[in-house]
C-alpha cells in the first residue's frame, strides 16, 4: 500500500539524477545551512509607496526614493513589519521589542543608494525553529528540526540587464526596494533532500500566512545554501555557498551535487576554497562565480533616517497607530501545515504518509476537505486514493501542476459520487478526469452520456459477456477450473475488453465464478 | 523709496492687506536688488519667472481677501541643498550641476503653500561641507559688512549657508532657509548679523534636504528679527509623514509674549564655562559678558554651569560627520542622475571617474576618512565610541536643563556663536577645511549632537564694523522660551542689520 502511495510523490518532486546521488559514504559528513530571501507579499515597497506587481513595465514602479533621488527618505511599511512578525511567530521566533535598521554598503549599478537597508545589529526576530517531514525515495519518512537563527527585514536591489551585443548594461529598478524577509537557518541539515524538504515546508507556512507568494520562478523566494564536508570527529570543513537555485527540485539537486563534488575534490587530494558557486540547472552542476568582490567590507552603519522599530510584546495588548502588538498579530496566525497533518490523522483517520501528501499539495487538501464535507458516506480512503492515485497520476502523466488542473472540487465530488454509487467504474472515473480537464465547465452527466461511460451492471448482459470471454479463452477457463484462481483475472480482463471497459467488475467476477463452477 | 525694507514680515503683509504696497512690487524690487548685489554672490540662481508668477498670484489673493498665511507675498530664498521641483538644485557641486529635482522639499512645499515668493537658490559650501561658503563651484559668498569687497580683502559670510545669510543681511529677502548640521545656519547668521535659528531635531522635516549628516541635519531659518523667525518657524514646523524622524506630536504654533510682558525673573541663564575657550576674541568675550549682565539686570538668574564633555564634542562630531558623509555620498555614482564621466569602459571606471570629477577635495577627503572609520576593524574604536561620547554630550545638556534641583538647573544657555567677528577671506582660506571647521563649529555643533534648539542673534558691531553675535540654547522643544529670551535681548541691544551702509551703497 505504501509503495503505491509514494509512487507519484517520488515522480513529482524527488526525482534525483542517479549520477548525482551520493553513494553512502560513512567516512564523510556533510553540513548544510540555508539562507532564504522571501519577498513579502505587499502592495507597496518596504520604504516607499511604489507598487510591487511582478512583470510591470521596466522602471515603472520606481518612486523617487527607490531611485535614490537626493533628499528622499525611507518610510517603513507597516504591513511588511506585520507580515514579518507573523512569519516570525509561525516559526516560533522570539520577536524583539526593539529592532533596528542598518546600511550595508557596496557599489553596484542596480543598488541606487550605494547601500542596502537591512537589519544587522538587531533583527526583527531570532531563535525560531522549523520542523518538517523529510521524504527521500526508498527511505522511511522522518522529521527533522532546524533552528532559525534570525529573521530580518531588508530591501531588495534592482536588476542589471546586460546586453552583450551592444556592450551595455541597463538597470531596472522595479525590484529595488521590494520588501524581503531574510531567514538565516542554522547549519543543521545534512542532505539535499532535507534542504528541499525544509524549503517545501517553509513555503507551505508562508503561503498559509499569505506573507510570501513563494513563486521561485519570479524570484519571490530565493535560496542560498552553505555546504561543507568533514570527517566524523573532525572540525567542520571550508564551506562553499551555492546561489541561483531556481526551484525546490534544484535545491536537492544542487546540494547533492555540491556535496559529491567536494568529496571527490578532497578524495582526489584537492582542497575546498571558500567561494560562491552558481547552480547551472541545465548542466546540472555548480560552477564557481567570478569573484568580483575581494573580501568585501560592507561598512555597516546604523540607518539614521529610521528610528528604532518598537513593538508591543505585552500579552493581550492591541495594536495602535504607533505600535504594533505582537499578541494581536498572533491571533491572526492560521492553522499551520503540521497541525493540519495531525488533524487529518486524528480526525479523518488517514495514515501519516497520506496526510503529508495532502498537506504538501494544498490543492489536494482543499479537494479532500471539500469532498469529504459533502460525501460523508464515501470512506476517506477512497477519496484519498482517488486524489493521489488517479488525479495526481493523471496530472503527472500530462505534466501539469495539479494546481493548474481544471477540475474543481465539485467535479471531483461528482465523479466520486458516481463511482461510489457504481454508476461508473474506476476506468470511467479516470476517463472523466481527462474529459473534465479538457472540457472544463461541462456537466459530468452530459459527459457520461456523450461518451457512454455508464457502467454495465445488468446481469444478463454481463452473463453474455462472461460466456463470450470463456469461449474466447478456453485455456484460462480450464486453468481456473483446475484450481489456478489467478486465471480468473485473464477472463475478467477479457470481459473488460469486450465491454469496452464498462462492465461492473464486481458483478463480472461473481458471474464468472458462477459460470465456471457450473 | 524701498522703505518696505525696514518692515518686519507682519508689517509687510499688513501693508499688502491695506493695499499700500503690492507683493508684485516687492518681488520686482527684490529681484532688482539681487542683481545689483550680485557681487556678494549670495544667489547661485535666481528664479525670476517663478517669483513674479508667485507674486502675482499673491497679489491676486490679497485683492480677493483670500490669503494663505501670514507669509503670503513675502520674498524668500532657499539654500541650494533643498529640493525645488523643476528648479536646479546643485549643492554647489559639480556632481549635481545639472540636477533638477522632481519634487519639493517639505520646507519649501510648506512655504510655497503659505504663499511666499521664491527669489532663488542660495550659495553654500559643496554639499554643506564647510564653514565659510568658500568651497562652491559658483565661487565664494562675500560678507555684506566687508569694508573692501576687492581682491582677497573681503570678509567671509560664514557657512555653509552663507548665501542665505547674505541674502537676508543685504535686505534682498525677508527670510531664507538654510541647513544646520554643526552650525551651518548659526555661523553665517553670526557673521552677517542676522537671526539664525536651528530648531529642535525632528521639529522641521528634512524631507528634500539633501543630507550631510542625517542624524544632525535640521533646516535652519534666517531672518532679520526674532518675530519674523517665529512666523517662518510656525509655517515650516510640524510632523511630516515623509520624514520618520520628525516628532510625531502635533506642532503647537509658537506665540511669544509681548515685549513689555516678558518677565525674566523666572528665567535661569547658564554660562557654560567650557565655551570660554582658546581663540575666543576679547570683543566676543566682552559681548558675552555684557549680555549676561544685561539679562541679570533684567531680572534673570545668571549662573555659571559646566558641560564637561564640550571639548570632546568637535572630535566626535568630525567622526560621525565623515562616516555619514561616506554613506550618504555613496549614491552619487553617475547612474541615475548627477555628473557622469565619459569613461565607461567598466562600471567601476565609470564610478571612479564620475566621483573623482564630481566631488571637490573636501568631499573626497571626508568620504575616504568616513569609509576608513566604518571598516569592520575600525567601527568599534571610532564610530561606536563616538556614539557613546555623543550620548555623554547630550547628557551634559540634559543635566543642566533637567536633572538636579531647581537651583541647579537652567532654562537657557548663553554662549558665543563664533569665536570672533567674520575673518578675512585670505586668513580663512589659508587654513585647511578641517582646521576651519574645528574652530568655526566649536560653539555650535554640540547643539546638533544633542538635538536641542539654538539661535544666534546679533548684538553689536566690532571695532572692525562687523557683527558680533551670541548663541542661546534651550532644552528640546523649548523654542518658545528660547525665542522669548532672544527677543528680549534683541530689543535691549537694538541691533539693526540694515544700518549697514553697504546695503544701501550697493543698491545706488
Amino acid at each position: 500500500m505504501r509503495k503505491y502511495f509514494l509512487a507519484p510523490l517520488q515522480v513529482r518532486q524527488l526525482a534525483t539524477q542517479p549520477k548525482l546521488a551520493v553513494k553512502p559514504n560513512h567516512q564523510w559528513k556533510s553540513v548544510v545551512g540555508l539562507e532564504v530571501h522571501a519577498q513579502i507579499s505587499s502592495t507597496s515597497k518596504l520604504f516607499s509607496g511604489s507598487g510591487t506587481t511582478f512583470g510591470a513595465p521596466l522602471n515603472s514602479a520606481v518612486s523617487f526614493f527607490d531611485a535614490s533621488i537626493p533628499g528622499t527618505l525611507p518610510v517603513l511599511n507597516r504591513k511588511c513589519v506585520e507580515s514579518g512578525i507573523k512569519t516570525a511567530l509561525a516559526l516560533g521566533c522570539q520577536v524583539n521589542e526593539v529592532s533596528m535598521f542598518d546600511r550595508k554598503h557596496y557599489f553596484y549599478a542596480d543598488l541606487p543608494n550605494g547601500y542596502q537597508i537591512t537589519q544587522q545589529r538587531a533583527a526583527l526576530a531570532n531563535n525560531g525553529k522549523i520542523s518538517f517531514p523529510v521524504i527521500t525515495p526508498g527511505t522511511k519518512v522522518y522529521y527533522k528540526s532546524v533552528k532559525l537563527l534570525q529573521l530580518q527585514l531588508e530591501q531588495d536591489s534592482g536588476k542589471s540587464l546586460h546586453d552583450d551585443e551592444l556592450k551595455r548594461s541597463l538597470v531596472d529598478l522595479n525590484r529595488a526596494g521590494l520588501p524581503l524577509m531574510e531567514l538565516v537557518f542554522a547549519p543543521d541539515l545534512e542532505t539535499g533532500e532535507e534542504a528541499a524538504s525544509l524549503v517545501k515546508e517553509l513555503m507551505l507556512i508562508l503561503r498559509r500566512l499569505h506573507t510570501c507568494s513563494c513563486k521561485m520562478e519570479e524570484g519571490a523566494l530565493r535560496v542560498d545554501a552553505n555546504i561543507s564536508i568533514h570527517k566524523t570527529g573532525e572540525p567542520l570543513g571550508v564551506r562553499t555557498e551555492v546561489k541561483n537555485i531556481g526551484s525546490v527540485r534544484s535545491i536537492s539537486q544542487a546540494i547533492s551535487y555540491e556535496i559529491n563534488r567536494q568529496i571527490k575534490q578532497v578524495a582526489a587530494g584537492g582542497i575546498i576554497t571558500n567561494e560562491t558557486r552558481s547552480w547551472d540547472a541545465d548542466g546540472r552542476r555548480t560552477v564557481a562565480m567570478r569573484d568580483k568582490e575581494v573580501l568585501q567590507d560592507y561598512r555597516f552603519m546604523p540607518e539614521p533616517n529610521l528610528p528604532p522599530l518598537h513593538v508591543n510584546l505585552k500579552p493581550g495588548s492591541q495594536s495602535t497607530e504607533d505600535l504594533i502588538s505582537v499578541a494581536a498579530l498572533s491571533e491572526e496566525i492560521p492553522e499551520l501545515p503540521e497541525h493540519t497533518r495531525q488533524r487529518l490523522v486524528e480526525h479523518y483517520k488517514l495514515n501519516s504518509e497520506t496526510a503529508i501528501i495532502l498537506v504538501n499539495e494544498p490543492i489536494l487538501l482543499e479537494h479532500f476537505l471539500n469532498i469529504t464535507k459533502s460525501l460523508m458516506d464515501v470512506p476517506t480512503k477512497v477519496v484519498t486514493n482517488f486524489l493521489i492515485n488517479d488525479l495526481l497520476t493523471y496530472c503527472n502523466k500530462i505534466n501539469v501542476d495539479v494546481e493548474d488542473c481544471a477540475l474543481s472540487s465539485t467535479d471531483l465530488k461528482d465523479v466520486l459520487k458516481s463511482l461510489h454509487s457504481e454508476e461508473i467504474n474506476l476506468q470511467a472515473a479516470r476517463q472523466l478526469i481527462e474529459l473534465l480537464h479538457n472540457n472544463p465547465k461541462t456537466d459530468i452527466n452530459t459527459l457520461i452520456e456523450q461518451h457512454n461511460l455508464q457502467q454495465i451492471s445488468d446481469l444478463n448482459t454481463i452473463e453474455s459477456y462472461c460466456q463470450q470471454a470463456i469461449n474466447n479463452q478456453p485455456t484460462a477457463a480450464q486453468q481456473y477450473r483446475k484450481g489456478k484462481t489467478k486465471a480468473l483475472f485473464a477472463l475478467a480482463g477479457e470481459v473488460a475488453k469486450l465491454s469496452a471497459q464498462k462492465a461492473n467488475m464486481k458483478i463480472v467476477v461473481q458471474c464468472l465464478e458462477k459460470l465456471l463452477k457450473d | 523709496m524701498r522703505r518696505h525694507l525696514q518692515l518686519g514680515i507682519k508689517q509687510l503683509t499688513a501693508s499688502y492687506a491695506d493695499g499700500h504696497i503690492s507683493p508684485r512690487l516687492v518681488a520686482d524690487t527684490a529681484l532688482d536688488d539681487a542683481v545689483k548685489l550680485k557681487t556678494l554672490n549670495a544667489f547661485v540662481r535666481l528664479t525670476p519667472e517663478l517669483a513674479l508668477h508667485q507674486a502675482n498670484e499673491s497679489a491676486h489673493r490679497y485683492k480677493e481677501g483670500q490669503i494663505h498665511s501670514n507669509l503670503d507675498g513675502v520674498p524668500i530664498a532657499i539654500k541650494d541643498n533643498f529640493s525645488t521641483a523643476g528648479v536646479l538644485t546643485t549643492c554647489a557641486s559639480r556632481m549635481l550641476e545639472d540636477f533638477v529635482p522632481p519634487y519639493d522639499a517639505t520646507v519649501y512645499a510648506r512655504l510655497r503653500e503659505a504663499g511666499t515668493v521664491l527669489l532663488g537658490k542660495t550659495n553654500m559650501d559643496q554639499f554643506a561641507m564647510g564653514a565659510g561658503t568658500v568651497d562652491s563651484i559658483y565661487g565664494p559668498t562675500k560678507n555684506v559688512w566687508s569694508d573692501d569687497l576687492s581682491k582677497d580683502n573681503w570678509r567671509i559670510a560664514g557657512g555653509s549657508s552663507g548665501g542665505s545669510a547674505s541674502a537676508v543681511a543685504a535686505g534682498i529677502c525677508y527670510a531664507a532657509i538654510g541647513s544646520d548640521t554643526g552650525g551651518s545656519t548659526r555661523n553665517p547668521a553670526s557673521y552677517c548679523g542676522v537671526v539664525g535659528l536651528k530648531p529642535t531635531y525632528g521639529l522641521v522635516s528634512r524631507y528634500g534636504l539633501i543630507p550631510l549628516v542625517n542624524s544632525m541635519d535640521v533646516p535652519g531659518i534666517f531672518t532679520r528679527s526674532i518675530a519674523d523667525c517665529v512666523e517662518v518657524l510656525n509655517t515650516v514646523a510640524g510632523p511630516d509623514v515623509k520624514d520618520s524622524t520628525t516628532i510625531r506630536r502635533p506642532f503647537k504654533r509658537l506665540q511669544l509674549p509681548k515685549l513689555e510682558e516678558i518677565d525674566l525673573r523666572s528665567v535661569r541663564i547658564g554660562i557654560p564655562k567650557e565655551y570660554h575657550c582658546e581663540g575666543l576674541s576679547t570683543e566676543m568675550l566682552e559681548t558675552w559678558t555684557k549680555v549676561a549682565d544685561l539679562l541679570e539686570s533684567g531680572g534673570a538668574t545668571v549662573r555659571q554651569v559646566s558641560l564637561p564633555n564640550t571639548a570632546a564634542s568637535i572630535f566626535v562630531y568630525t567622526i560621525l560627520n565623515q562616516c555619514e558623509v561616506a554613506s550618504n555620498m555613496a549614491r552619487y555614482d553617475g547612474i541615475e542622475y548627477g555628473h557622469r564621466a565619459t569613461d565607461d569602459r567598466s562600471t567601476e571606471q565609470l564610478y571612479a571617474h564620475s566621483r573623482a570629477e564630481g566631488f571637490n577635495h573636501v568631499v573626497k577627503t571626508r568620504i575616504l576618512t568616513g569609509n576608513f572609520l566604518l571598516l569592520r576593524k575600525n567601527y568599534d574604536h571610532y564610530f561606536e565610541k563616538a556614539l557613546r561620547v555623543r550620548r555623554l554630550i547630550a547628557q551634559d545638556f540634559a543635566k543642566v536643563f533637567e536633572a538636579g534641583s531647581v537651583e541647579e538647573n537652567v532654562d537657557i544657555l548663553l554662549t558665543p556663536t563664533t569665536l570672533s567677528d567674520a575673518p578675512l577671506y585670505k586668513d580663512f582660506a589659508a587654513q585647511s577645511n578641517r582646521d576651519q571647521c574645528a574652530v568655526q563649529d566649536f560653539c555650535t555643533q554640540p547643539a546638533n549632537m544633542a538635538g536641542i534648539p539654538a539661535v544666534s542673534i546679533p548684538v553689536r558691531l566690532s571695532k572692525a564694523g562687523l557683527p558680533l553675535s551670541l548663541q542661546l540654547m534651550s532644552n528640546t522643544l523649548n523654542e518658545e522660551l528660547l525665542l522669548t529670551v532672544a527677543s528680549w535681548i534683541e530689543n535691549q541691544v537694538g541691533f539693526d542689520c540694515l544700518q549697514n551702509k553697504h546695503v544701501y551703497e550697493a543698491r545706488s
